[in-house]
């Protein structure tokens, strides 16, 4: 008993922070696209910050609960339907017996998040329950979730009965994502773009393309000029290093990204940005602005502050709403 | 260690030292070094430690340490580094050997046949100049568990496909330039194929899931198609 697919969705899969310690073996951390939503689902659910989620690409799958439970969904906004009535994101949801969860719109983002209070069973591999597509294994069987799995809930939500009003409350997260330039730090070989390119890079746009996906992103623009042609000797890449392909094309790495790579990196995109990139859609704009190493650090431990403060008020709530 | 060195950011999250600026094997033997004893130090907040040809990156938690007005993580990482890289020559390294059984039949070596006659050998000679020498593993990646392997004899060694294939074999031993390599799934890939291995090279089940490691030392050795029929039926994994 737990949450049955009851239609498919484009690729939802279990989640978490990721596989790390393995990059060594080739093996990369995968994790939630958007680690902000997945904290911010697991705190409205009274979680640990790193109990797994079920990641949703739009079209999402349609859900129906088995048994009640409180669930969270945060990220992206599909527009999401409570048996036919629209609720909110960032939002505790109480769901009773055959409840239904759908999302019915592409209205903002690219991932949302769904956390199931107590934590939902899922398979782990190396410390983490990620799903890994290619060696099939974490989360959910190693795969994406089918029509007619059953995702079980570590625990059952006896006390239901007791609760006849719905959790009012929303998490507010704004200021948790950058909603302006995309901030990169330069990169080993960044100095090599010609300057044409750079002023491009600093003031124009590119386009999300709509092959980007879970391991890149592909952006389109102008072909930037790289001026030495001589062989990197491939070496470790990560979450957010901007690449520069053969074509002069930018790829930016996203959670599935191979641990090694051998092409110019432009730059890297800074920690506290990585969420707000990841839920950028494919076919919109992204511009890009340079910070230093110094302030990057800053935003980023900003930003875990801010998640503190966030989930010490969700705990809060919670708790009242609980003893209610 | 002697030798000089640099360490650069790779984001704000990352942080790579380069102890060479070339593919070779005393700058690998320097990174494996490196590596080994990062792993035996196991510092708190390091959450990836990644060697390449002639690098190691370290993957870190910025909220693993503590805030300082003056220095960032980064500076107190790459100060932390030049202490444990003065103090890495110590460690000496057990480099593994391994065997690895390849199938160099043009059934399961699509590429072979054609590499033999553009050098003018045979295909048993091609299959004699792989299997005759030892080859280091560089480093692990592209795939969990793909192996990087060098160095190919020159007269073997060839560049990638112009157009690589939507599916290369799990256990298909190729080639790309003078790096010798084995894909551990079925992949999409480049290389050129010169044969197949029955072994295994990952396994989910095992707590140590890649049969490979940087810093081994490999050596492949022939078997006919029946042998790599049985081994292949007998579910042949890593011990």
């Amino acid at each position: 008993m737990g949450i049955r697919i009851i239609k498919q969705g484009l690729l939802d899969t279990v989640q978490d922070h990721g596989r790390y310690g393995h990059q060594h073996w080739g093996i990369n951390p995968g994790g939630a696209m958007d680690a902000v939503a997945m904290r911010v689902a697991n705190m409205l659910a009274g979680n640990e910050w790193n109990e797994p989620v079920i990641e949703m690409h739009f079209p999402a799958a349609e859900l129906l609960f088995e048994e009640p439970a409180l669930v969270a969904v945060a990220g992206a906004d599909f527009n999401a339907a409570f048996n036919g009535m629209a609720c909110d994101t960032n939002k505790l949801l109480l769901v009773r017996k055959n409840d239904r969860l759908h999302f019915t719109a592409h209205r903002k983002g690219s991932r949302a998040y769904l956390s199931v209070k107590g934590g939902i069973v899922a398979d782990e591999w190396l410390n983490s329950c990620s799903t890994h597509l290619k060696v099939q294994a974490g989360g959910f069987a190693g795969r994406a979730l089918h029509k007619n799995d059953t995702i079980r809930y570590k625990y059952a939500f006896k006390q239901a009965e007791k609760y006849t009003a719905q959790p009012a409350w929303r998490a507010d997260v704004q200021h948790l994502y950058n909603g302006r330039a995309i901030r990169f730090i330069p990169g080993a070989e960044y100095h090599l773009l010609d300057e044409a390119s750079k002023e491009y890079l600093h003031n124009e746009p590119f386009l999300l393309g709509r092959k980007s996906d879970r391991m890149g992103y592909r952006l389109e623009g102008v072909s930037l000029g790289y001026s030495n042609h001589q062989q990197i000797i491939s070496t470790a890449v990560t979450r957010g290093t901007i690449q520069l392909l053969p074509d002069g094309q930018l790829m930016v790495l996203m959670a599935d990204h191979q641990t090694t790579g051998g092409y110019p990196r432009i730059g890297h995109v800074i920690g506290a940005d990585i969420s707000s990139l990841s839920q950028t859609v494919p076919g919109s704009e992204i511009r890009f602005s340079k910070t230093d190493l110094a302030t990057a650090e800053k935003l980023f431990i900003r930003q875990q502050t801010d998640l503190r403060l966030l989930q010490n008020a969700c705990t809060l709530r919670l708790t009242d709403w609980l003893q209610q | 260690m002697q030798s000089s060195y640099h360490i650069y950011p790779c984001g704000d999250h990352a942080l790579t030292i380069e102890l060479g600026d070339r593919i070779d094997t005393a700058v690998n033997d320097r990174v494996i070094a490196l590596f080994s004893h990062l792993r035996m130090l196991n510092k708190q907040g390091i959450m990836d430690i990644i060697p390449s040809y002639h690098t190691v990156t370290l993957v870190y938690d910025l909220a693993a340490f503590p805030e300082a007005e003056d220095a960032t993580v980064y500076d107190q990482l790459s100060n932390w580094l030049h202490t444990v890289i003065k103090h890495t020559d110590a460690i000496s390294i057990n480099k593994r050997q391994i065997s690895v059984p390849v199938c160099y039949d043009v059934s399961l070596g699509w590429d072979i046949a054609l590499l033999a006659e553009e050098r003018g050998l045979t295909v048993e000679e091609v299959a004699q100049i792989h299997h005759s020498v030892p080859y280091r593993v560089y480093l692990v990646g592209f795939l969990p568990g793909f192996p990087y392997m060098g160095t190919v004899d020159a007269r073997i060694a060839a560049p990638r496909r112009s157009s690589p294939r939507t599916n290369v074999p799990m256990g298909s031993v190729g080639i790309a330039g003078t790096q010798t390599g084995i894909y551990p799934f079925d992949s999409p890939g480049g290389w050129q194929i010169i044969g197949q291995t029955p072994l295994r090279l990952f396994d989910v089940r095992r707590p140590q899931p890649c049969y490979l490691q940087p810093g081994d030392e490999v050596r492949f050795h022939p078997v006919s198609l029946t042998e790599f029929k049985q081994m292949k039926s007998h579910g042949h994994t890593h011990h």
